[in-house]
Formats: C-alpha cells, structure tokens, sequence
C-alpha cells in the first residue's frame, strides 16, 4: 500500500517533470531533470530505504578557486569561521589534485562521502553517529559526547569538531560546542523534496557540475548519468559504497 | 545553656531562611504571545507539566527518521513564544525574560537545547555575508600555487 502511495506521487513528478522540460529552454533543462528525482515523501513519513541520495560531481566542470559550493555550503549552516583555519568548521574543502606524470590538475569539493558502511559510525561509542534509511550520514548531536573517534576513522577528513560557543544557529544546523559534524546533504531540504544548497549553488552559476539524486531510482538523473558516463568513489578499495561519486579523477 | 543558645541560633536561623525566600523568589513572568489568535499545540497545564516529553519525542524521530511535522517542534515553540520587548530587544536565553529561561530559572532546572539551537526565531537573526577563514585560507593556498597570481584578492 505504502509503495503504491509513493510509485504514483513518482509518477506523477516525473510527468510533471516532463511536462516541465518540453516548455522550457534547453538551458534549463539540465537543471529541471536534476532536480526531478528528489523526495516525495509527506512530512509525517519516515525515511525509508527505498531511497538512496547521492551526488555526482564532475571534475571537468569544477573550475579551481571557484567556491560557490562551499560559500552556499557556509551561508546554508551558519557556519562562521574564528579564523582559526586549522580547526574552523568546513563542511566542503576544494582540494586540487594534481597528475605528476601528466601534469593534469583537477579541482574538486570534498564533504562527507555517506558511506554505506560508514567508518564514523562503526567507531562512534554513543550511537550519536549513524546512517539514516536513506543513506545519509549524520551526527544526532544530542548524544554526541565529542570524543572524536569518527573524525579519526573518517578517510576523507570530511568532519569536524565544533571548539567554540555557537549562537543564532540556523535551522538547518544546529550546532554547538563539544560535538562533532559534517556535511548533512542538506538534510532539512532533503525531506522537504529540495536539493542541497551546494548542488543548487552550483547549477545556479551555471557550473552544472554538481547533481543531486535518488541512486536506487534507475531513471534519476544521476543514475542516468552514472549509467552512461560512470562515476568513481573514492578509494574504492576501501568498500564503503559512497554516496558521492566522481567524474573526471 | 549552650544547647539552649544552639537551639536559638537554629531557629533564628530557619526564621531567616524562610523569609528570605518568601521575599527574594518572585513568581516568574511569563510572557504570552502578542497574537492572542494563537493556540499551543496543548492546554496550558499540560504543557507546563509536559513540555520536554513532546520535544523529546519529536527530536528523537526527526533526527533519525527524517519525520519533520512542524507541531512539536523546538523551532515553532521559539517562533510563538520568544518575541521582541516594547523596547524592540530579544532577550537572550541567559536573560530571566526569556520565556524558556523564566521558569527554568525559577525551577533551577538547567536548560541544554539552546547551547545548539538559536534561542530566537530566524526572522529576528540577522547574518552578514561573511568571509570565512575556511575560504581565504583556500585562496591564499591559490595564490602561493599559482605565480601569476599577484595578490590574494580573487
């Protein structure tokens, strides 16, 4: 019964998604697909496993020293810097990579990977970290007590510790002194059937390098992509079925 | 004698304390809304009683079920009940005017939800566009990588 609900609430985004895209420019088009499979469920609705969120992030079109993803990313969570670089929050860190053999660059933003089989939750002590049904990583602050074992077992250095009292927080953030946290992929936008703020960013300049979707649901615009042009983890070799891929590495 | 002044020096004692109880403790104000049209999701007793019981719950499925049904939530609470003063100001969590603060104040219960959410509604935060540390720090490792760069100003 449950699966029927959510089957025509698909069905009828996705003509409504088509219905969209035949009168706009072409444009815009890239932004109305990426945007199509997002979540339908009703406020009062758990999250289920039926969903698998992801973001597919395309080197190629990665300009280095454009930050447009991370500035959404801060305005979105409140996140002010002490200037403290080495220990301020950062949810998304740009970081270049560069071939020594071919002398090839590419830049790329680095958040928190939401593993399947999340390092930060097998070590977590509390419980506070987990992985919800639908593949996001997160930190139920009430029961982190800080230790930080997951920013230790984290591979991607994609977490961080908050040092400082924290005040007017957003409502998409939370957060205070003596817990540990990441990249949420928006969470708060997620439910509602949005698109994290770094995505939105990003297609909003026109970048297109960032999109947004349901890896479990085989016509999403990021499957569709992932089918055609792949898509890498990672460190792969690791095993832990990330939720963000990456073209162009 | 001496158990004699023991016991008039408990008295007095006691004496003191309870007066001064009586006159140093006043009942906490508590600010009602100024729209009067607004309800709270329970009657009044019981949610003085109960309050922590409905935030707790919905705190727990929010979190980690995605459930984000707006009547129990701490953000609809603050958005009703903390209200700018005739002279315009907000009174902060620390401040005895603060409608959470007031009574936890009084019931010397201390208060933890705020040390992570805000303490007012959004609408009265005002947040400047900020350069964070996070951003020069990345575009003065630009700057170092690339000679042609002159400066760090991008």
């Amino acid at each position: 019964m449950k699966n029927s609900v959510n089957n025509s609430r698909r069905e009828f985004l996705s003509k409504a998604a088509v219905a969209g895209t035949i009168t706009i420019a072409p444009g815009v088009l890239l932004h109305q697909t990426a945007n199509a499979s997002t979540s339908t469920k009703a406020d009062d609705e758990p999250v289920s496993s039926e969903n698998r969120w992801g973001m597919l992030i395309d080197t190629a079109k990665c300009a280095t020293g454009c930050t447009d993803c991370v500035d959404a990313c801060n305005e979105e969570h409140g996140l002010i810097g002490n200037n403290r670089p080495a220990s301020d929050t950062q949810y998304i860190r740009k970081v270049t990579l560069k071939d020594k053999s071919t002398g090839h660059e590419s830049s790329l933003p680095l958040m928190c990977q939401h593993c399947e089989t999340a390092p930060c939750a097998d070590v977590c002590p509390t419980g506070a970290s987990f992985v919800r049904e639908d593949g996001i990583a997160l930190v139920d602050k009430h029961i982190c007590i800080g230790c930080r074992y997951c920013m230790m077992a984290c591979p991607y250095k994609a977490r961080s510790f908050v040092h400082e009292d924290v005040k007017n927080q957003t409502l998409s953030s939370p957060r205070g002194k003596g817990t540990v946290e990441a990249c949420t992929m928006c969470v708060t936008r997620v439910d509602k059937g949005g698109i994290p703020a770094c995505v939105e960013a990003c297609t909003a300049e026109n970048h297109n390098a960032m999109v947004f979707g349901d890896l479990n649901d085989p016509n999403s615009a990021i499957s569709v992509e992932l089918k055609n042009r792949g898509g890498k983890q990672i460190r792969p070799d690791l095993a832990l079925n990330t939720g963000v891929r990456y073209q162009g590495l | 004698m001496t158990r004699f002044l023991r016991l008039t020096y408990v008295l007095i004692g006691l004496t003191l304390l309870s007066t001064s109880a009586i006159a140093e403790t006043p009942f906490p104000t508590i600010h009602e809304p100024a729209d009067e049209s607004l309800k709270c999701i329970q009657p009044e007793d019981e949610m003085r009683r109960n309050h922590m019981n409905y935030i707790l719950h919905q705190r727990d499925i929010t979190m980690h079920e995605g459930i984000r049904t707006e009547t129990d939530s701490l953000a609809k609470c603050i958005d009703c009940h903390v209200e700018p003063n005739e002279k315009g100001e907000i009174a902060g969590i620390e401040s005895d005017e603060h409608f959470c603060n007031a009574c936890h104040q009084y019931a010397s219960v201390q208060i933890d939800c705020f040390q992570c959410h805000a303490d007012r509604p959004q609408k009265y935060i005002s947040r400047s566009k900020h350069t964070s540390s996070i951003r020069q720090m990345l575009q003065h490792t630009l700057a170092a990588q690339d000679p042609s760069s002159e400066g760090v100003d991008q």
